[in-house]
């Protein structure tokens, strides 16, 4: 749980290492580090080089020699720009809902549940103890046109009697916004479980309805659960294809479905690198906009 | 009625909410006792059979143990450097701390798919076989952050007075480590431990990228999709569910009683 909590306060009276002491600081550092300099860092960099390759003379696939031509990148957005809006209009859209859905659900947990409380943040979580796939599929029966949710909210009349919802992009986001949602209630949970309750007693005295006391004082102290926990959801979002794959049709394709049948299907990987490399700009490129508007800077 | 409503919807609410929450879950457990078929999307009735013989289909528990084996290595290997990158950034303060928060933050806010890409790109690139090896250096890649940031919360909660006095009685660095320090901050490693195999367990984004031709059980969940996953999928599904959910309740249940012991 504490994997996705946000902003641990920085402990300024550590003591400074030196000596002996910066020598176990160093052991302690260089395995784990050197792991991640490797098959993070350098990968990066790979995929860098990848992405301005050109198929080389041979004509055999797979083999592409270093040119070090940037016009991938244009083709590639040219190509997918379509995708792109896509993937980035699901997960947005995605994330909202997990907020919508999320928060009063975190709310319940850190104000109301009691000793309930560490037994329902296991419930939130118990979807990752099946299979990602499994429950991505059942979603596709769930959601099936002839299944019973889809009659019983046409009964209800509560959706059009003509929507089809298997296959479509509302199934998509649908899946998405289920699988991603424990994402966004635990570091909304652990934020919120902070607040000093009097501070929202304080509130109600002052003769604030819940309502105010909700818009006024709870949900801007719990600012920082609120960014980490879109952030979270937001950035694997953006990058699934697992949910349009097998949620969605042909014309639901995110980028990582583009990205994957690029290396695979395709053995386009210059293409594939560079499409992976604008996603992973655009992604920073909104995050630091959003981190700087919602104004929190600590994350780790 | 309508105030009984106003101050139970939050109640109400969470009730419906977590009814959400378990709805697939309960259509895996649902069809793991359905009767077998090619595929197992419709209903055909009640049976035992997958839950007394669940390799009956190919491959299922040869990736099962793909899986299971992949999950125990990538765990332990990422747990012992995660919690030792851990216990160095919770106690010591030294330049380049924050160059190293930083590179432990940033694979948890990459996509899978461009951590998967750019990996794959380097392996392709030294010409490396894929296989078990590649997926495991990609689970503990992926692992590692999510471990330091588990026990250095925990390390960081920590009351430091117990090992102020486990020095005050002379034990001297080394035995405050082993006999105070390590066994409180023990539960929150084994969460993390937990948490690392979860993942791994788990994966299928990166997995399918760098896996070759070993199958692993979600990448067998996914390619059987196409053409009908076999019920014994669901049974296995469903099965490391209910050890999942019993092994944490358990710990749940032990920590409740042992605090009102004390």
């Amino acid at each position: 749980m504490a994997a996705l909590t946000p902003a641990s306060v920085e402990p300024d009276e550590l003591p400074r290492a030196s000596g002996r002491q910066l020598r176990t600081v160093l052991l302690l550092l260089i395995p784990g580090l050197l792991w991640l300099g490797v098959f993070f860092v350098v990968p990066i960099f790979t995929l860098a080089g990848t992405s301005t390759q050109t198929p080389s003379g041979s004509g055999l696939p797979g083999e592409f020699v270093q040119t070090f031509h940037l016009a991938n990148y244009w083709d590639a957005i040219s190509a997918y720009r379509g995708h792109f809006a896509r993937s980035f209009f699901y997960s947005i859209l995605a994330t909202l809902l997990c907020l919508a859905i999320g928060y009063p659900l975190a709310y319940l947990i850190a104000f109301r549940a009691g000793r309930l409380r560490n037994l329902l943040l296991v419930l939130v979580v118990a979807p990752f103890f099946t299979s990602f796939v499994l429950r991505t599929l059942a979603w596709r029966q769930i959601l099936a046109d002839d299944g019973w949710v889809v009659s019983a909210l046409k009964w209800l009349h509560l959706i059009p009697s003509d929507l089809a919802v298997t296959a479509s992009p509302i199934a998509v986001v649908a899946g998405i916004t289920y699988n991603f949602l424990p994402f966004m209630v635990l570091p909304l949970y652990s934020s919120l479980e902070r607040i000093d309750p009097r501070l929202i007693e304080a509130g109600g005295d002052l003769y604030g309805t819940s309502f105010t006391v909700l818009r006024k004082v709870t949900f801007p102290l719990s600012m920082p659960g609120v960014v980490a926990g879109t952030l979270l959801t937001f950035i694997p979002a953006s990058g699934d294809y697992v949910n349009a794959a097998l949620l969605g049709n042909t014309r639901t394709t995110m980028i990582g479905n583009v990205v994957e049948s690029r290396f695979f299907r395709v053995v386009d990987y210059p293409t594939a690198a560079a499409l992976s490399f604008i996603l992973m700009a655009i992604i920073l490129v909104l995050v630091i906009l959003y981190v700087r508007r919602a104004g929190t800077e600590e994350l780790v | 009625m309508s105030r009984w409503l106003s101050k139970h919807a939050l109640h109400i609410y969470g009730v419906l909410a977590f009814a959400y929450i378990f709805t697939p879950i309960a259509y895996v457990m649902v069809f793991s006792f359905n009767q077998p078929a090619r595929s197992n999307l419709t209903w055909r009735g009640f049976t035992l059979e997958n839950w007394t013989n669940p390799c009956g289909a190919p491959e299922v528990c040869s990736a099962l143990g793909n899986s299971l084996k992949i999950g125990l290595a990538s765990t332990l290997i990422a747990t012992v450097l995660g919690t030792m990158v851990a216990f160095a950034l919770a106690r010591y303060r030294f330049r380049g701390r924050t160059p190293t928060n930083l590179l432990i933050f940033l694979p948890m806010a990459t996509p899978e798919v461009v951590l998967a890409a750019s990996l794959l790109t380097l392996f392709l690139n030294l010409r490396v076989p894929l296989g078990t090896a590649t997926i495991v250096i990609a689970h503990v890649m992926f692992s590692i952050s999510f471990v330091v940031v588990a026990v250095k919360a925990r390390i960081a909660s920590l009351d430091p007075r117990l090992e102020q006095a486990a020095q005050d009685l002379y034990a001297n660095e080394f035995e405050t480590f082993r006999r105070i320090t390590l066994p409180l901050v023990a539960p929150g490693i084994a969460g993390a431990a937990l948490l690392a195999f979860s993942l791994s367990f788990d994966d299928f984004i990166i997995t399918n990228f760098v896996s070759g031709d070993v199958n692993t059980f979600p990448k067998f969940v996914y390619v059987s999709a196409q053409r009908g996953i076999p019920a014994d999928a669901y049974v296995i599904g469903s099965a490391m569910f209910l050890l999942a959910m019993g092994l944490v309740l358990a710990a749940e249940l032990f920590r409740w009683r042992r605090s009102r012991r004390l």
